[in-house]
């Protein structure tokens, strides 16, 4: 799907930590199984590196389906299949050879429910930095700190390394999970409805977070908050039972949208 | 409309109450009997002699079950060596990859006709593979035996707890880019550990007290263990000869013995009692 280009989008598009340039998601003709039942079809759309594209819709639309091809996360379902491509600068991820511990160091993933792993805080940062990198102790303490530090949260933790990451509350084990993913320098970061199970006040923390990381990673968030769609986000995908209704700008999404199931949806006369 | 009386249901429910309380009493009063019972005979035969020394012949003052101590200990050991990682083996495939294919559901299904076997027959069994072919009892052939029981429960357990870690925290595992054997391993196994450490505990005490199963296989012995492959002195065994003899030093041994396992198995399940609501 092509993007509404005579609007003006800012290009700030910076290097990423490790020197990479954001990575760009090209997605043809994605369609997804669950056994016979079909949830995507026909999905094309362009992700623009450095950006962040918001995915919105009413439940059960696919939002998170299509999200979850991006890292090839859904195989751990055996039932769960995807046909089409998926291409990370120019290469179809979906391709059989891939490496998948490849792939997902280049493509994070933030869920809903924060995970942290049954380990100190300290350790959750460092499992992906030890899984990926061969450090020495000093250098894996600089890392884990960076990480912390770009996720807003080492302030609040640097006391507590030590301390169990369940031990936080929701919204740092959010920023935690956040912090754990960017340690290892992806080129993409993908929100599964990143503040849905935390508080406000988290909420507005994480969204601030993004901000920040704007431009040096690509990120893509599932939302079901159409508030934060329009705050946070340059681009915003709108998907209505499987298909990709529009995608464009987001402001020019929000405020002209072409058609009118998009508008009927944000303006709140459905989902 | 004609208002029905409230008091045959009152009196109803009383009553259910009451047989609900008397049936529970009854299932503790029989418990603690038991309990007391092996406690107050068998504590008598504690004394230095009995956890150092070897048996007596019968009428022959003193004595002990030092050797069968030993030999229990052993075959138990022996038999979490190599029924844990096994089980535990199972109970990975069933939960992290069989899931619900049909070669996991029959696994599933043969560990549960495993489980209701009764123990003569698994130790008969291994008879007839152990001990035949090589020409005598030994604490393999126990072990083995004693392994073959726990399979089931630690694969069950194992399975459970593993089913119990949320499917969210393996996701996060993989999608750090973490190989599949180590998900399984560090991340959900590090999240079960508490009740995969009660799932082997549980195991253990279950066969600490098997009988059957030894009789065919490690059957018994009045001397200090020397090697493995050889019959090995053991507690449960030495209850069954000892309480059937006419002896009374020797069926007074035999309380000694049953309070002695009677005790390690209450401790065993206390510790995993208190290890799962530590967990919580």
């Amino acid at each position: 799907m092509e993007i509404n280009s005579d609007v003006f989008v800012s290009n700030t598009t910076e290097l990423s930590a490790n020197g990479k340039k954001p990575g760009k998601i090209e997605v043809r003709n994605l369609n997804f199984f669950y056994g016979e039942h079909q949830a995507l079809f026909d999905n094309t759309i362009d992700i623009e590196p450095g950006k962040v594209t918001a995915i919105i819709g009413p439940s059960g639309c696919g939002k998170s389906t299509h999200l979850r091809v991006y890292n090839r996360i859904f195989e751990l379902y055996p039932e769960q299949r995807a046909e089409g491509e998926v291409l990370l600068d120019g290469e179809n991820i979906l391709a059989r050879d891939v490496d998948l511990i490849e792939l997902r160091k280049r493509v994070g993933m933030i869920f809903q429910k924060p995970t942290p792993f049954p380990m100190s805080v300290f350790d959750n940062v460092a499992y992906g930095l030890k899984l990926h990198y061969k450090l020495s102790k000093s250098e894996l303490r600089e890392r884990v700190e960076k990480a912390l530090r770009q996720a807003a949260l080492w302030d609040e933790v640097k006391d507590k390394l030590n301390k169990p990451g369940t031990a936080l509350s929701g919204g740092q084990q959010q920023r935690l999970s956040i912090a754990r993913a960017i340690a290892v320098e992806p080129e993409i970061l993908l929100m599964d409805e990143p503040t849905s199970a935390i508080d406000p006040v988290a909420t507005a923390k994480i969204e601030d977070l993004i901000e920040k990381l704007r431009g040096k990673y690509t990120i893509v968030i599932v939302t079901h908050n159409m508030q934060q769609a329009a705050r946070i986000s340059d681009f915003t995908a709108f998907f209505y039972e499987g298909h990709i209704v529009e995608y464009g700008v987001t402001k020019e999404l929000f405020t002209r949208p072409k058609k009118k199931q998009t508008e009927n949806y944000i303006t709140g006369r459905f989902g | 409309m004609k208002k029905r009386s409230a008091l045959p249901r009152k009196i109803f429910d009383k009553i259910a109450a009451l047989l609900a309380y008397l049936a529970a009493f009854a299932g503790l009063f029989i418990l603690g009997w038991i309990l007391y019972t092996v406690a107050a005979r068998g504590f008598a035969s504690f004394n230095l002699a009995f956890f150092t020394e070897l048996p007596n012949p019968p009428g022959i003052e003193g004595g002990g079950l030092a050797n069968a101590i030993l030999g229990t200990i052993i075959l138990t050991l022996l038999a979490t060596l190599i029924g844990t990682p096994l089980g535990m083996l199972a109970g990975i495939y069933l939960s992290e990859y069989g899931k619900n294919s049909k070669f996991a559901e029959w696994a599933r299904f043969f560990s549960n006709i495993l489980m209701g076997t009764p123990s003569i027959i698994i130790g008969i069994f291994v008879y007839t593979f152990l001990v035949v072919p090589f020409g005598n009892f030994s604490a393999y052939a126990g072990a083995v035996a004693l392994a073959v029981m726990m399979l089931p429960v630690v694969a069950r357990t194992t399975e459970d707890m593993l089913q119990m870690v949320p499917s969210a925290m393996r996701e996060a595992a993989l999608a750090l880019g973490t190989p599949r054997w180590k998900t399984t391993l560090q991340i959900v196994f590090r999240a079960a550990k508490s009740g995969l450490i009660t799932g082997v505990l549980l195991a253990v005490a279950r066969i600490s007290g098997e009988t059957a199963p030894l009789l065919f296989t490690a059957l018994n012995s009045p001397y200090w263990i020397s090697s493995l492959s050889e019959p090995t002195p053991n507690l449960t065994v030495t209850i069954f000869n000892y309480a059937m003899s006419p002896y009374e030093d020797w069926q007074q041994m035999a309380w000694g013995a049953s309070f002695l396992i009677s005790a390690g198995v209450l401790f065993v399940t206390l510790t995993t009692r208190f290890l799962l609501k530590e967990k919580k």
